[in-house]
């Protein structure tokens, strides 16, 4: 911003602009401004909006490929008689419920902790849990993949420290196979989050806690009565956010898991890829059940918003 | 703080800190060593790298995929920052009720799922294809379009255009200046950590993005390094030493990026909640 100085300069000597603007000034002005946004309402219009009117259509036709026609509401009925479906539902609600919780709770506790005045060796702490965000989900999956194998680092540590006297099928036991996606994605993500709420948490004024500790309030209940709610807008914005890419989770159920075993860590991405460009392609049902991540995106945000108790 | 508590923070933060960094750590001090010892869990640098790495480019067409990916993502980036700026000024300087409204339609599409958009999206590019193979199924192109725009980075170029100043604008006005001169000529030279921000998060997107590439890209020479790296990890007979090198080289444009301009990426997350 420091050119703002400089480009200033010329326009000292401000002269009245003239009064006689042309008639059609105002026309042009606006013609102008809905020119610069142009572009962009189309693009999105393009590949959004109208994408999300064909998968509508398309949820109502079926068959394979390109050969498809109308056939009304069978492709929804179909969906919930569908058990692939509501294993990947299943799969995807369990990921969501334990997953986001607990990565926002570390997340906050982490934050406040790195918060503190005292603390020591901030900036080195910060960077290395935030490190794992800058990773890619394909490669940090391969990672993930190789360390939870059957004769996997982790299985190699934990029997060499004699924590484990057999190996945890870390990826082929539908239970442990879905504990690893989780931890897997907390990984990931903890540290994004943590940053989200150490900006907010820097914001908040310090004598709040100064007159808390005088009144005798303790650290837990300086967190829950204070850093909390003060926290809460924060704390929806990344539950939405993390809801919607839980919703969407695919990279690392492909390269972690495969979706396997059997169909224990599915998604509904990745069913809706495997619906569309694995198996013989169902274009329209794959596009049915696109649309129900869409209906349970939208009822989760309603829910957080609800949770949260904001009104807007 | 007293003294267990100070001990705890400290003992939880480091806990933290060393799962975070362990997992990076194992794949540098794998990428130097050989398969078994991979597997044998070997936490110890070996001598293996070079070794690794001419396996590698013996073996898998590493550069190529760079190559690749790096031009989707270079080009995504530049139009990325030209159309999302252009809207966001746009949307602030010449605000208006209807424009707002507009906005508002376009900031939607953020709640809209990729899996939702993928299969019409292919559908759409595969008509594409038989008017214009060019930027048809399994071209660049196709790759880039549909990403290029997202509602977040114009919302994110509104905010930033809240703190531009006016005055600037009226005086380039006065000099005669065009709006388009006043957008090229003033507000790109002064906004320019928010255009280093918003490239590094959309540079970093596009390089690591991997289900659109996955759906669209066909043929293995246009194969990008998320693909390439998804197909060596489920190869049925990995070399562990070398495919952990590939993931080293393909983590570090990443990487450094982060560590060269650590603030203008936080800045940039942190774009979506101002």
């Amino acid at each position: 911003m420091q050119k703002t100085g400089e480009v200033l300069e010329p326009a000292r000597p401000v002269k009245a602009v003239s009064p006689k603007r042309p008639l059609n000034y105002r026309v042009r002005n606006k013609m102008i401004g809905w020119s610069f946004v142009l572009l962009s309402a189309i693009m999105i219009l393009i590949f959004y909006f109208y994408p999300m009117l064909q998968s509508l259509l398309l949820s109502f036709q079926s068959g394979t490929g390109a050969n498809l026609s109308w056939v009304g509401a069978a492709n929804y009925t179909r969906l919930f008689k569908d058990p692939v479906f509501l294993i990947t539902v299943k799969n995807t609600v369990f990921y969501l419920i334990i997953q986001v919780p607990l990565m926002i709770i570390l997340a906050l506790v982490l934050s406040v902790l790195l918060n503190s005045k005292t603390l020591k060796w901030k900036g080195l702490f910060r960077t290395a849990i935030f490190l794992p965000a800058v990773t890619s989900l394909v490669a940090y999956s391969v990672i993930f993949k190789y360390m939870f194998g059957q004769d996997g680092l982790i299985n190699v540590m934990l029997m060499k420290l004699s924590l484990l006297s057999e190996p945890i099928q870390w990826l082929t036991d539908p239970f442990w196979a879905k504990i690893t996606i989780i931890l897997a994605i907390t990984w990931r993500w903890t540290g994004y989050n943590m940053i989200f709420y150490l900006s907010a948490l820097q914001n908040i004024d310090s004598s709040i806690y100064e007159a808390a500790k005088m009144d005798g309030a303790s650290a837990f209940q300086q967190f829950t009565k204070i850093t909390v709610p003060l926290l809460k807008p924060i704390i929806l914005f990344t539950s939405i956010t993390s809801t919607i890419g839980t919703l969407q989770l695919f990279d690392e159920v492909m390269n972690i898991t495969a979706g396997g075993p059997g169909n224990a860590t599915m998604t509904i991405s990745q069913y809706i890829y495997n619906l569309s460009f694995k198996y013989t392609p169902d274009f329209g049902y794959a596009a049915t059940v696109s649309y129900a991540i869409v209906i349970m995106i939208v009822i989760f945000s309603i829910i957080q918003f609800r949770v949260a108790g904001d009104k807007e | 703080m007293t003294g267990i508590k100070k001990v705890s923070a400290y003992g939880l933060l480091a806990v933290a800190s060393i799962i975070s960094i362990f997992p990076f750590f194992w794949m540098v001090i794998s990428s130097t060593n050989k398969s078994s010892d991979v597997t044998q869990g070997k936490l110890l640098p070996g001598a293996e790298l070079m070794n690794n790495l001419t396996k590698l480019l013996d073996t898998i067409d590493l550069v190529p995929a760079l190559l690749n990916s790096a031009k989707i993502s270079i080009l995504t980036t530049i139009l990325a920052m030209l159309i999302a700026s252009l809207a966001g000024y746009g949307f602030e300087i010449y605000r208006s009720k209807s424009k707002d409204i507009l906005f508002n339609i376009l900031l939607l599409s953020m709640m809209i799922p990729f899996a939702a958009l993928m299969v019409p999206l292919f559908r759409m590019f595969g008509s594409i294809s038989q008017v214009l193979p060019a930027i048809g199924i399994d071209t660049t192109a196709a790759v880039i379009l549909p990403t290029v725009t997202t509602a977040f980075l114009i919302f994110f170029f509104r905010q930033n255009t809240k703190m531009f100043p006016r005055e600037i604008l009226e005086a380039g006005r006065i000099d005669g200046l065009s709006e388009l001169g006043i957008f090229f000529r003033i507000y790109i030279p002064t906004m320019k950590t928010t255009y280093a921000a918003a490239a590094i998060i959309t540079f970093m997107a596009s390089w690591n993005s991997y289900l659109w590439p996955l759906v669209v890209l066909q043929t293995p020479e246009k194969m990008t390094i998320p693909l390439l790296i998804s197909n060596l990890g489920s190869s049925y007979s990995p070399d562990f030493g070398v495919i952990m090198t590939a993931i080293v080289i393909a983590t570090l444009p990443s990487a450094l990026l982060f560590f060269l301009m650590q603030k203008h990426f936080v800045a940039g997350m942190m774009g979506s909640v101002k």
